[in-house]
């Protein structure tokens, strides 16, 4: 494969998705045991397109996320301490817990960030990527939405605008056949949303969303196509959502015979597989330690966080000072 | 100081602060090679060139969007959209986006963008042209509004916008752009949540904003050959509401007519109204007077369209009537 990564980033892309899964599961006890709040949306099953796209990014490139994005996040980078204790409302979140699981951003690492509102992001990013290029930055804008967000008309004026003015940006469409409850064939007139670029002029790629290194190779050729002043790409990578739509979700819509003809698809065991074959049963195991115990030290950080005191309250609705 | 056009005293501020400030872009439908259709950013992109000022494509979603992108990542952008009856086509980005971001992602963004727009009813463009919506805006917190009435104030205000961190609505009238003024030549900035006495008085205070300021002082001549002495005060910033200066004229007064031209129902009379009901209840002889809009569309037709808008014989006749029943 070209520009293929090396086996060592291969096996931190592995790691990274299992604590992405490690992480999910998590929330999903905390859930049943009534310590987090509000709907959760997991992204089990669709670790290898966050984990995979972000991978081919430089730390100071944008990423904009969806209410799905805890592996847009920490594909990213994100401390997953502080991701976990954002999702349990504490002082040390990345937001302090203003945010939430939808709404999480870090600077530091480029993530501006989660949106709980489908397709609201895209054209935030319309607007990051126009900052790069009027300032001459050689960076980048990644957006994560998915086939749901895809219909909303805020992703027609983006990907119009992107287009015409060849902004550094890569539309990334996580595909993963349901837009909440509703099949995608019940949404969207055609089946492959790439097949859109067309309208716009630019290049459109299917991509197999359960396969992190195809992810990774169709974004990396998408970000340097963009950073050389090419414009936008939009790369629909087809995946699935295993789980419901979020953590209040009753289920019943999604046939069995359906899950049960991805789960053998699922992206982890997957390239658990493949780098048991290059690198050995024992590395794999190893990996998998270490992402246990990221997951679990995570998980005690945000326990072991306060709540945030309602002080926070009293700075006032403005920024003060110059711009 | 020179005597502008209150479009030409936009105009100037914005000549100023992009001259000043290479970070300052301005984007919006016809405002590059047109010069906007108010020809507020007339010759602007002969001098800064399309990428600093940009026509866009009719995308009022990714305007206002583009605008929150942008500046949490450097610049400034000066956006316009080109009828407030337009703005709803972007709320999410103003409601969702621009008053959500800096808080919830904890102080890790500034948004200091400004949205242009203009509103309005009078010039017979009919129910979807016409409206003015400023109420809406208001309402949403880490947003300010403003809404100059001068050419004077549309210059110090813009540039004071610019300058501002914050996301700043920037309401203009459409009847006010080829009124006159004196405008202090150079940089010029007028503090964003301080109101105006435009015209001093004693008896009864009539507060305005925008193009409905012009119609106070018109009501507060004809008030005072009758002998009644009238304030006008000119609110300027809708959101933060300068409530200070409109208490004090009020308990000075011990009457008060609020008046804007957005619908009166939930309207910002409403605010209005209520704030001098917090704060000077124990100073007022009479209840306080509400004019806006009559709850409808604007109709086309100018005899209907004209009547179902304040102006200065209705504010004229509201203030009256609270001064006698002061007096009752």
């Amino acid at each position: 494969m070209q520009n293929a990564p090396s086996l060592d980033m291969q096996a931190e892309l592995y790691r990274k998705m299992q604590v992405v899964r490690l992480l999910e599961e998590a929330i999903g006890r905390l859930h049943k045991e009534g310590r987090t709040r509000g709907p959760i949306h997991r992204c089990d099953g669709q670790e290898a397109v966050g984990i995979g796209a972000t991978a081919a990014l430089e730390r100071e490139d944008i990423v904009t996320s969806t209410h799905r994005g805890h592996a847009h996040y920490v594909g990213k980078g994100v401390d997953t301490g502080r991701l976990m204790a954002e999702i349990m409302g504490r002082a040390t979140g990345t937001c302090r817990g203003r945010g939430g699981h939808m709404l999480v951003a870090d600077r530091e690492v480029g993530l501006l960030g989660g949106c709980g509102i489908v397709g609201g992001a895209l054209p935030v990013a319309v607007g990051q990527a126009l900052a790069f290029q009027v300032r001459r930055q050689p960076n980048v804008v990644l957006a994560f939405y998915g086939d749901g967000a895809a219909q909303i008309g805020a992703c027609h004026e983006a990907l119009n605008a992107a287009a015409l003015w060849k902004l550094p940006l890569v539309f990334l469409c996580e595909h993963n056949l349901y837009g909440l409850t509703v099949h995608a064939r019940a949404q969207s007139s055609v089946a492959d949303l790439a097949s859109r670029a067309v309208g716009y002029g630019i290049p459109g790629e299917i991509v197999d969303g359960n396969d992190v290194l195809a992810v990774h190779a169709a974004t990396a050729r998408a970000a340097q196509r963009a950073r050389r002043g090419e414009g936008p790409t939009l790369i629909e990578a087809k995946t699935y959502r295993l789980l419901g739509f979020s953590t209040s979700d009753v289920g019943g819509y999604q046939p069995p015979e359906e899950v049960a003809a991805w789960r053998p698809r699922d992206p982890i065991p997957n390239m658990a597989a493949h780098l048991v074959a290059e690198l050995g049963a024992e590395r794999v195991a190893a990996l998998d330690a270490d992402a246990a115990a990221e997951v679990e030290h995570a998980v005690a950080f945000a326990l072991e966080s306060p709540l945030p005191g309602i002080g926070e309250l009293d700075a006032g609705e403005y920024v003060k000072g110059a711009a | 100081m020179a005597e502008l056009r209150y479009a030409e005293a936009l105009h100037a501020a914005l000549l100023g602060e992009m001259r000043r400030d290479p970070s300052v872009v301005v984007f919006g439908e016809d405002v590059g090679v047109y010069g906007g259709v108010f020809k507020v950013t007339r010759d602007m992109q002969a001098e800064f060139g399309p990428e600093r000022v940009r026509d866009t494509p009719i995308s009022e979603q990714v305007i206002a969007g583009m605008a929150v992108g942008a500046s949490m990542m450097g610049l400034k952008p000066v956006a316009e959209i080109m009828y407030i009856d337009f703005l709803p086509l972007c709320l999410d980005q103003l409601l969702n986006q621009a008053s959500v971001l800096p808080f919830v992602w904890g102080d890790q963004v500034t948004l200091p963008f400004v949205l242009r727009t203009q509103g309005g009813a009078g010039a017979g463009a009919g129910a979807q042209h016409s409206k003015s919506l400023e109420a809406m805006v208001a309402h949403i917190p880490g947003i300010k509004v403003v809404m100059p009435a001068t050419p004077a104030d549309a210059k110090g205000l813009l540039a004071a916008a610019i300058r501002d961190p914050n996301p700043v609505v920037f309401i203009e009238h459409k009847f006010l752009y080829n009124t006159r003024g004196p405008v202090p030549d150079g940089e010029h900035l007028v503090e964003i949540g301080k109101a105006a006495i435009a015209r001093p008085g004693g008896d009864v205070t009539i507060v305005a904003s925008s193009r409905m300021v012009l119609e106070s002082l018109k009501a507060a001549e004809a008030l005072a050959t009758e002998g009644i002495s009238a304030e006008v005060v000119d609110i300027r910033t809708l959101r933060p509401l300068d409530a200070a200066t409109i208490v004090e004229s009020v308990r000075r007064t011990h009457r008060c007519v609020v008046v804007n031209e957005g619908w009166r129902f939930g309207g910002y009379g409403a605010e209005l109204a209520a704030t001098i009901g917090e704060f000077a209840f124990g100073w007022l002889d009479a209840p306080v007077a509400r004019l806006g809009a009559l709850d409808m569309p604007v109709p086309y037709s100018q005899p209907l369209e004209l009547a179902t808008i304040p102006d200065a014989a209705r504010i004229a006749a509201a203030a009256r009537d609270a001064v006698r029943a002061g007096h009752g």
